[in-house]
């Protein structure tokens, strides 16, 4: 007979504790705004706030540009490098590996040293932003796309396909894209999230967004910047809730990991 | 479909390709096949070689533009710069082992521990939600959690009589942001460390039990030895996430606390160490250590291959 588990009840406890208190707090201290009663005046100055929409919109902006990018350059890659050139892998690897190596307040540095003077000047742009945010994503997005890649046989795919007699262009729509709609879809959302709620980039290059939108009210104003980080958080939430909602059933089913930020 | 084999499909795109021409006939056709990862590499040399080229040798450059070893030698000789380091050392390290074994904890609870499954997937569900969750956002959570007027701070005191304040204590030091990292730390543990426990065959612990072996016996020769890889790989994973991270101490301390990031964050909105050959050296530090980090941890991914599927 087994005993009941009272260390594993009490090690998920206080787990849960821990995941909850910080976000039962923040929820708390956005209702108190209002001396003595629960309100959601901290709510209403958040959404009332015009630079609110602004940033948030700006940011919504970064994330759409920036998984574009990603996109295209990714998917091609891994799935050449799966179906042509296997060789290449360990480098396509190592370079997916590199934004953990240099992170992202040192990349920033380094990119404002070498972009901030000609003959490339990017930081006069949103375009250092981007390239910023474009390899962040790409270890979230690689990997995605690779689990995905891998889980189906892509080369004889790719085989039956031509010789069927179609081109590369049919092939990468009806054939590769829907078997790989779950991976993209992955490393869709979780660039979202990351984008949605980045600081670091946005706020050392002095662009407009979400996260330095945060940080700022955070500085001037109390319980809003609570009410608005909670909204934050539930863009996360949404964002990994929906990419587990999505890969249910999978084999292997890898659970997004997040880096440093 | 030919298989197309040349050594030049072989290399990366861009290493040379000075094959001298053999004397062995037939010559090989040229293969364009390396064309397809040209676009990746070329954003990865621009973006990711080339800035951290750039640090290297900036490092290397002193104030008036000659080559110099002082920069890389003040890293260890300027006392601020030191203190960073080792802060930002101690600050990883701390929750890099409180995070692995409180996550490890976890996750042997829902996973072999004998909880319910729905415990389970809720338990991996929220880990990876709150992994994800770092930066700005975590830091208001805490700081409206035991923040002077945050919840647990005035149910302490309302329920309790304690005043965490007093004595002049206040969260934003270095216990006060381990506790904030910890919340991004130890559900990446539990992440990894899930899939791990449940890779533990049962055959294993019955061939240990049918030779004498005990519960110590299992975990100090069998299971421990087998997730010892997985199991230092995501501790200095964590290392690593915790050493990089700049958002989250920024916005919950400000520069209270002198991490490594917060320098170079502050080096960059103006030059505060008045030497831009530092401040790369102090960046080439960071590239260094990281470095590091990860061949540890592409090492240590490698041997836990062998055992865990």
């Amino acid at each position: 007979m087994r005993r009941f588990p009272v260390w594993s009840w009490f090690w998920f406890i206080i787990g849960v504790l821990y995941f909850f208190i910080p976000l039962v707090s923040t929820l708390e201290f956005s209702l108190r705004m209002l001396k003595g009663r629960y309100t959601l005046e901290a709510y209403r100055v958040a959404f009332q706030d015009p630079r609110f929409y602004q940033s948030f919109g700006y940011s919504l902006l970064w994330a759409a540009i920036t998984i574009t990018i990603s996109l295209l350059l990714v998917v091609p890659t891994a799935y050449w490098v799966q179906l042509k050139l296997p060789k290449a892998r360990p480098y396509v690897e190592f370079v997916t590996l590199m934004p953990f190596v240099v992170p992202a307040v040192v990349l920033t540095f380094g990119l404002i040293r070498l972009y901030g003077r000609p003959p490339l000047v990017l930081t006069t742009t949103p375009a250092a932003l981007i390239v910023g945010y474009v390899v962040l994503s790409l270890p979230y997005m690689y990997r995605s796309v690779d689990a995905g890649l891998r889980a189906v046989d892509i080369r004889t795919l790719t085989e039956a396909a031509q010789s069927l007699g179609a081109g590369w262009g049919t092939i990468l729509r009806d054939v590769i894209f829907p078997n790989l709609r779950v991976a993209l879809l992955s490393g869709i959302f979780l660039t979202f999230a990351i984008v949605m709620g980045e600081f670091t980039f946005a706020s050392l290059l002095s662009r407009p967004a979400f996260g330095p939108y945060i940080e700022e009210i955070g500085a001037m104003r109390a319980y809003t910047p609570q009410a608005v980080s909670l909204m934050s958080f539930l863009i996360t939430w949404g964002s990994i809730m929906l990419i587990q909602w999505l890969g249910r059933g999978a084999r292997g089913q890898q659970v997004p990991v997040g880096g440093a930020r | 479909m030919a298989v197309e084999r040349s050594p030049r499909a072989e290399t990366g795109p861009r290493q040379e390709m000075g094959d001298a021409p053999s004397a062995r006939p037939p010559r090989r056709p040229v293969t364009w096949t390396w064309l397809g990862v040209v676009p990746f590499f070329t954003f990865a040399f621009l973006f990711l070689f080339l800035p951290s080229a750039s640090i290297f040798v900036r490092s290397f450059e002193s104030l008036d533009h000659t080559f110099t070893f002082q920069n890389i030698l003040d890293l260890f000789q300027k006392s601020d710069i030191r203190n960073a380091y080792r802060l930002s050392l101690q600050v990883s390290a701390t929750t890099a082992v409180g995070g692995s074994i409180f996550g490890f904890l976890l996750a042997y609870a829902v996973t072999i521990g004998g909880l319910p499954k729905t415990v389970r997937s809720f338990m991996l569900t929220f880990s990876g939600v709150a992994s994800n969750f770092a930066g700005v956002p975590l830091a208001f959570a805490f700081v409206a959690t035991m923040g002077n007027a945050g919840l647990v701070t005035r149910l302490l005191e309302d329920v309790a009589g304690i005043d965490i304040h007093a004595g002049g204590f206040t969260i934003y030091t270095f216990w006060g942001l381990s506790i904030v990292y910890m919340y991004f730390q130890f559900p990446l543990m539990v992440l990894v460390m899930a899939p791990a426990l449940d890779g533990l065959r049962r055959e294993w612990r019955e061939a240990c039990e049918n030779l004498g072996g005990s519960t110590w016996h299992y975990w100090r020769y069998v299971a421990l030895p087998i997730l010892a890889p997985s199991l230092l790989g995501t501790a200095i994973l964590l290392f690593g996430n915790a050493f990089g991270a700049y958002a989250t101490a920024y916005a919950f301390t400000g520069s209270f606390l002198n991490l490594v990031t917060i320098v170079i964050g502050a080096q960059i909105q103006g030059d505060v160490l008045y030497n831009p050959g530092l401040g790369n050296a102090m960046a080439l530090g960071m590239i260094v250590i990281m470095s590091m980090v990860m061949s540890i941890y592409v090492w240590s991914q490698r041997r836990a291959a062998r055992w865990v599927r």
